[in-house]
């Protein structure tokens, strides 16, 4: 073996178990076979076509009726270049509950206004909900768990003049809208028609943040909508809430002047 | 075991009686769209119209447009069954889909003839409850009951019920003695019960009649091969309380999940709606010799596990008194509680001893419900196993009468077939070293798990004393955020438009047999 360049030595590494460079993983996994010396050996051929080499099925212990259960330790051959590790990141920061209170009192000093709904035809509530209901969604709890933000949820069926009217008075800082419906595209036409209404409606600058979300949406389709944000499925309130703080108080930087109604 | 002033017990009690009195008042004032749907279904109504929309609410809402819901259902629906010539509650809702029967409400004879007829439909129907619960112990005489304490709470929830089946009976033979189906995510908003057997929710399966019986007989099955009665829970809550209560009577199953507030505060239920249906829900659970499970866990996911520990208690008084004013007896009350003190605090596990040990101090009789670490568990499944673990223990030394099974994947995938696994094997080691060691566990009487307890129930002393102080009571301490989480006026939230205001003579033939009963 050749000796590997300074630069190939720091920025390329192997799992570690307990020597640098062993390679050794550990993993467990659960086979629809019965317990067994075949069902053993069925472990180990996966482990080896994983690339682990040698292997060792460590545990094997059968579970109800033709399931077995396995731990296996390994070695693995492959390297890690560091210095070819990509990670894709979210354009704003993930923040807790706290931060993102803390970041509205001092950002905001009031507190941030939400308001939300399903409009058209559209009855299902479950996605608007899961984001702005107490309960939450994933283990995270929804917006109005959140101290700094006051949330009008509105329901399914509100009509796009109706959510106007009802952002106006609340003096909403953000307009949250779900679709679940795609019948005819309906979520599209749906919220083309709701960015038009307040486009309209609003001074450029005095507009609310406009959100879109919906299983069927696709997260690059903002500017096709109208809107400034398109949340798709699997988003949770804390994703929601770190947006709101990124896009209305870090982006926007300080603003002192209080806003009227 | 943990010794407590049993003047501040006496006075805790006393104390959310009086919160409570008002609301059982206000329950009894009025009646919702629910309540009266659950009244049809007593008396045998059921399946939907073409677009799913079931018979009785069509029915019910045919009612009320003609004669408004502050006279009950029962009387126009049996008056107009009888000027019909029908005998068939289906055909009657159908014909009143169409428009082409109106409603009125009977007086002098043709209100007595309704009435009789009425009581008489609805009665086979609170028959079909007790027939079902003396069904139950007959068959946990025959097959036997849980081997031991506390009952071990498995949940499935795959949003098919046939998938569900399957997983439920294997979870069973793995020493599951408690199984609960986890209801589609928005279930409880929806104004209606769905029908018939369902393949499709969102993070879980729809609580629906043809889903609670595949549901049982499976279980029935799996129980005569195991020689153990396997319980079967599901969700009493949200917009059709009454509705699935009445389902659920009908359909033997074992355990609801019941809370008095939790629709209100993290729903965004109409309290007045949530009051009057729970209060019947319970009436009917009550006959059906179902155990309810309160929600107090909820409590904590939502705030700090120490300083809300006695919003948990507060909440376990209240649902007591809601619960026994219902019908409901010591043994059916699974009042909840959870393990969901920060581990990185010093002394988290005396803290949650001393939580867990006031419960079961103030709730002698009662199967608490322990449910495991959700808050805290973060994807790190070693950590999660042992806090699992501990959670566990404390379940084995403080007595609790039913125990939800921790995850070590909280958090991180929904459990696979080995996460169960090896959760069961966490709780069999657990019982089995340990389940014995509360015959030498005594905490020191003035040490820190005594100390702990008596604080924790005079904090709840004085956020009951708040309560009461409010002119409205509870209702007022709701509508201003004394429970910490949101503002919920009476005015406010969903489901009120399906409530009305009881008219002098009102009439439910179910509420006065549950009522008779109580």
């Amino acid at each position: 073996m050749s000796e590997p360049s300074r630069e190939a030595r720091t920025s390329v590494i192997r799992p570690y178990g307990d020597t640098t460079g062993d390679g050794m993983v550990q993993l467990s996994f659960t086979l629809p076979v019965p317990y067994g010396k075949r069902a053993e050996g069925a472990a180990a051929q996966l482990a080896t076509t994983m690339g682990l080499d040698p292997v060792m099925v460590v545990h094997a212990k059968p579970m109800g009726e033709g399931f077995t259960f396995f731990v296996v330790y390994g070695q693995v051959s492959h390297l890690v270049d560091m210095s070819r590790v990509e990670v894709t990141e979210r354009d704003y920061p993930l923040l807790n509950p706290k931060e993102v209170n803390l970041a509205i009192r001092e950002g905001l000093r009031r507190r941030m206004v939400v308001v939300g709904g399903c409009i058209g035809t559209d009855a299902h509530t479950v996605g608007i909900d899961a984001i702005l209901n107490v309960k939450g969604f994933a283990g995270e709890k929804g917006l109005e768990y959140y101290r700094e933000l006051r949330v009008v949820n509105l329901g399914s069926q509100v009509s796009v003049p109706d959510l106007v009217e009802r952002a106006r008075e609340e003096s909403a800082d953000a307009v949250l809208v779900s679709q679940v419906v795609t019948q005819r595209d309906a979520h599209i036409l749906n919220a083309k028609e709701m960015a038009a209404a307040f486009r309209d409606e609003y001074p450029a600058r005095a507009r609310p943040l406009l959100i879109v979300g919906g299983p069927r949406f696709g997260e690059r389709m903002a500017a096709e909508l109208g809107v400034d944000r398109v949340f798709s499925r699997g988003t949770t309130p804390g994703e929601v809430a770190s947006y709101l703080v990124d896009a209305l108080i870090t982006r926007r930087g300080p603003r002192p002047e209080k806003r009227s109604a | 075991m943990l010794e407590l002033d049993p003047v501040a017990v006496r006075k805790a009690r006393g104390l959310a009686r009086k919160a409570g009195r008002p609301i059982v008042t206000l329950a009894k004032r009025h009646t919702t769209v629910s309540v009266e749907r659950a009244t049809l279904r007593l008396a045998g109504l059921r399946g939907a119209d073409p677009d799913g929309t079931p018979w009785v609410n069509r029915l019910v809402d045919a009612v009320r447009e003609d004669v408004g819901l502050e006279n009950g259902a029962a009387l126009p629906v049996w008056d107009a069954l009888i000027r019909e010539g029908m005998n068939d509650l289906t055909a009657l809702a159908q014909k009143a889909a169409t428009g082409s029967v109106r409603f009125r409400l009977p007086e002098g004879r043709d209100r007595v003839r309704a009435r009789a007829a009425a009581r008489k439909a609805v009665a086979a129907g609170v028959k079909r409850l007790d027939v079902r619960r003396r069904e139950r112990e007959r068959l946990i005489r025959k097959w036997g009951d849980a081997p031991r304490q506390p009952w071990i709470y498995l949940i499935v929830a795959t949003g098919d019920i046939y998938e569900d089946m399957p997983q439920a009976q294997a979870a069973a033979r793995a020493g599951a003695d408690v199984i609960a189906v986890i209801r589609s995510t928005g279930q409880s908003l929806l104004d209606y019960v769905p029908e018939g057997a369902t393949r499709e929710g969102f993070a879980g399966t729809y609580a629906t009649q043809e889903n609670f019986r595949l549901m049982r007989s499976a279980l029935d099955d799996v129980s005569a091969e195991l020689g153990r009665y396997v319980r079967l829970t599901n969700y009493a809550s949200g917009l059709c309380m009454p509705e699935i209560a009445a389902l659920a009577g009908m359909e033997r199953l074992d355990m609801m999940l019941n809370d008095s507030m939790y629709g209100i505060l993290f729903r965004d239920i109409n309290p007045v709606r949530t009051f009057v249906d729970q209060r019947f829900s319970r009436q009917v659970h009550a006959r059906a010799g179902i155990i309810i499970n309160t929600g107090e866990d909820n409590y904590l996911t939502t705030a700090d596990a120490v300083e809300a520990a006695h919003t948990v208690t507060v909440s376990q008084l209240l649902n007591e008194y809601f619960a026994k004013e219902a019908g409901l007896e010591d043994w059916q009350l699974g009042l909840g509680h959870a393990f969901e003190i920060d581990p990185d605090i010093p002394d988290s596990f005396r803290m949650e001893l001393a939580h867990a040990m006031l419960a079961r101090r103030l709730f002698p009789r009662a199967p608490l419900k322990w449910m495991p670490p959700t808050r805290h568990m973060t994807g790190d499944i070693f950590r999660g196993y042992l806090l699992d673990g501990f959670f566990n223990l404390a379940g084995a030394l403080t007595g609790q009468g039913i125990l939800l099974v921790g995850m070590m994947t909280e958090a991180v995938v929904t459990p696979w077939l080995s996460d169960r696994d090896v959760a069961l094997q966490n709780v069999r080691y657990v019982l089995d070293a340990a389940g014995n060691l509360r015959e030498d566990f005594r905490p020191a009487p003035d040490g820190f798990i005594a100390q702990r307890a008596r604080q924790v129930l005079s904090e709840s002393i004085k956020l009951l004393e708040r309560i009461i102080d409010h002119e409205r009571g509870l209702l007022d301490a709701i509508a201003d955020g004394t429970f910490g989480l949101m503002k919920r006026p009476p005015d406010g939230g969903r489901g009120l438009d399906g409530v009305a205001r009881k008219a002098p003579d009102y009439f439910n033939p179910a509420s006065e047999t549950l009522e008779e009963a109580g």
